[in-house]
């Protein structure tokens, strides 16, 4: 079936849909709904190769014959899947273009979230890919990234240009059929970064991604792939910010890490989608998987500071495959208002002397609901398995809720697992104290939640942590009366 | 300096000053002391502006200007400062960070831009030296796991590093043993200056053996019940609180 574009956009425009714009940038919009046209629709759209093709509509199936979980200690209305327009993307966006080209009106828009594509980026050892909706509208420094035979691009692009790659990686860490939302992402992602360094090359910058959803009523699907090969090393940052919507988005990511025997993955996340209003209207529901591989001798080490979206699904892992990898796991997650996040961590020691550590901050404020969920799980195998885990949450007010799961399932006896949980509340002596001392309560908060957040502060590079330390205050603002 | 006329203050139904008359002037140190329950920490809360306590009648003033409007952190703003009885822990903040904020925010009120990091630290380096505190003391989290003396010294730096018109200790003396009382009072007696003023409460006089007072007063029942020259806390010790008790009586 060799369809036009044009014929299959009309094809499909069997329903009514408006186009809300948010910004004046047209975008163009696929229909509502999800049916395997529209797959192949999405596909087609990027220029994509037959096997790909099929890859999704596989996942299609699969996620067909799936129901959505319902595990987590979350309430929400559920998504209508058909109610979700699958493409979306900036219509003047041109790979091939120079950052001349770009619509000015989005590089205005990057200005307003403080992301700057000149040079400071450089200075600041910053190459940035930038996903807008769905299609990486720009990207930086490829080319000294491309002289240590680093590649660092669109995935859409690295379909075309590395199918080797992406063909022998992607959904080994995460399988198509690994959850609800992972199926739904196979089979309908529209962009994300790929990310691949030689053997043996220390990557000579932060790689950083900034995700952001623009238009109303689009589901955003992205699709992360990092691969670090023998003795490598990068840091990859991925930085969200959305913009005030009144409906509720989806944003479902898969993200996939894969370090290599000796190679090293630090995975930094700032997440700040729009949470809903303080009646605890609109928001993102943010139902992510994010998992990383490790061989022999390598470290992955994920950081999140999470203080956005409506809804927080996300347990970034760990799979110590090889004997003396080292998994970790830093997390911060702020919830306010009506939000509500479960989120943690899965560490699966299947290697001998295997090490990971999980440090997870939890902050409760207003009427929101704050879960740790974890699991430590150690095969009979792996000899020497080393976990500790530290699983602290700060409450503020009467009416949020702090939870944690911890699940410990060990297999081999000589595994040596540590397990540390605290609940606090900040006090009105805290604060009367920071009063007395001339810092009003705002600020007071803003520096007990620092001090409580250091030991995950202190993993994140400095410029972001700079950042995160900004958001942490203002997603706290105005939570205690 | 500080003015206070009148004051009546409490908890929702419970009466705890019941008119209370004190003028304190620049360069003085007065002592309030008292027997549990007389109010002494609550006129310390009461002039820091803590919440939980309303003001009914009377008024504080500090160089003229009433403080009844006025928040805690505006308060401190205008050089009120407090040695808590229990100071609270903060963990993860460290002492100089803390410090940092507060100085900063305070600068910020009066418009002024934050101290520039070298002065910062020479400053700090200077009250440390002053009252013999370890450098390493600093980087440690606010009064998290300090010891008793450990805090009421971490107080005294605060002082040393706030300059306020006006100093308030609240029970600086209690849980210290003797040699942390010294170090802890000679720290205030380098502090004390013509211009600044102190009110030191304690329940006993042991702490005014080194913080000598200008003026002592007895607080019973939320009232002033004696007023008097430093020689009036020797004879408190030794005739004890309910001497004041019979004397009020008749």
């Amino acid at each position: 079936m060799a369809y036009t574009e044009e014929e299959l956009k009309k094809e499909l425009e069997t329903k009514e849909y408006e186009y809300g714009f948010y910004t004046e940038i047209e975008s163009d919009t696929f229909p509502k709904g999800l049916n395997a046209d529209i797959v192949r629709a999405i596909s087609k759209k990027k220029n994509e190769p037959e096997w790909m093709t099929e890859w999704r509509l596989e996942a299609f199936r699969i996620w067909e014959s799936m129901e959505e979980p319902e595990w987590a200690n979350v309430h929400y209305e559920k998504p209508d899947f058909q109610a979700i327009s699958y493409y979306s993307a900036p219509k003047k966006a041109d790979p091939n273009k120079t950052m001349d080209d770009v619509d000015p009106e989005l590089l205005e828009m990057y200005r307003k979230l403080g992301i700057s594509l000149d040079e400071q980026k450089r200075l600041q050892n910053v190459a940035v890919d930038i996903v807008v909706d769905s299609v990486s509208v720009a990207t930086t420094f490829q080319k000294t990234l491309e002289e240590k035979g680093i590649l660092f691009m669109p995935i859409s692009e690295a379909i075309q240009k590395h199918p080797e790659l992406i063909k022998k990686y992607m959904g080994t860490v995460v399988p198509k059929t690994d959850n609800f939302y992972a199926a739904l992402n196979s089979a309908v992602f529209t962009d994300g970064s790929f990310c691949y360094i030689p053997k043996g090359v220390k990557c000579p910058m932060e790689l950083s991604t900034y995700f952001r959803i623009n238009e109303g009523g689009t589901g955003q699907f992205e699709r992360t792939l990092v691969i670090a090969d023998e003795s490598s090393y990068v840091s990859y940052l991925e930085g969200c910010t959305a913009p005030s919507r009144d409906e509720n988005q989806l944003h479902a990511a898969v993200v996939e890490l894969i370090a290599l025997d000796d190679a090293e993955i630090k995975y930094s996340t700032v997440q700040n989608w729009f949470p809903g209003d303080s009646d605890g209207k609109g928001g993102v529901y943010n139902f992510v998987t994010k998992r990383g591989l490790c061989e022999k001798n390598s470290k992955i080490s994920w950081t999140q500071v999470e203080t956005g979206s409506a809804v927080t699904w996300k347990y970034p892992s760990c799979i110590l495959k090889g004997d003396n990898s080292v998994g970790e796991f830093y997390s911060i997650a702020v919830t306010n208002n009506f939000q509500q996040a479960d989120t943690g961590t899965k560490m699966v020691h299947l290697g001998k002397n295997t090490k990971s550590t999980i440090i997870s901050k939890g902050i409760s404020a207003g009427k929101s609901q704050n879960s740790y969920r974890g699991l430590v799980q150690v095969n009979s195998r792996a000899e020497n398995a080393r976990n500790f885990s530290q699983c602290d949450s700060l409450l503020m007010g009467n009416e949020c809720g702090a939870h944690t799961f911890p699940y410990i399932e060990a297999k081999n006896k000589s595994a040596q697992i540590e397990h540390e949980a605290t609940t606090s509340k900040i006090g009105e002596d805290q604060i009367f104290y920071c009063n007395q001392r001339g810092i009003d309560t705002e600020k007071a908060i803003a520096l007990i939640v620092n001090g409580f957040s250091k030991e995950v502060l202190n993993k994140l590079p400095m410029e972001f942590a700079v950042e995160a330390q900004k958001l942490l205050e203002i997603s706290l603002e105005g939570s205690v009366g | 300096m500080l003015e206070i006329k009148d004051l009546h203050a409490g908890v929702e139904d419970k009466k705890i000053l019941k008119g209370i008359n004190l003028t304190v002037n620049p360069g003085e140190v007065h002592a309030i002391m008292g027997p549990n329950g007389s109010g002494k920490s609550t006129l310390a809360s009461v002039i820091a502006g803590k919440e939980d306590f309303e003001v009914k009648k009377g008024s504080i003033s500090l160089e003229g200007e009433d403080l009844e409007e006025l928040a805690p952190e505006e308060r401190a703003h205008k050089g009120i400062f407090m040695s808590f009885q229990y100071p609270v822990e903060i963990p993860g903040v460290t002492v100089t960070n803390f410090m940092k904020t507060a100085i900063n925010e305070s600068r910020k009120a009066k418009g002024l831009e934050d101290m520039p990091a070298n002065e910062m630290l020479k400053l700090i380096r200077e009250k440390s030296e002053m009252l013999e505190i370890d450098r390493k003391f600093l980087s440690r989290s606010l009064n998290e796991g300090f010891s008793g003396g450990e805090k009421k010294r971490n107080e005294i730096f605060q002082l040393a590093m706030m300059e306020p018109k006006l100093a308030i200790l609240d029970e600086t003396d209690s849980g210290l043993d003797i040699d942390a009382l010294r170090i802890v009072a000679n720290g205030v007696n380098k502090l004390r200056s013509k211009d600044n003023a102190i009110v030191v409460i304690t329940h006993y006089q042991r702490l005014l053996e080194y913080i000598i007072p200008d003026y002592v007063h007895v607080l019973f029942d939320g009232r002033i019940a004696k007023s008097g020259g430093k020689e009036l806390a020797l004879e408190l010790e030794e005739k004890g609180y309910d001497w004041i008790k019979q004397e009020v009586v008749v």
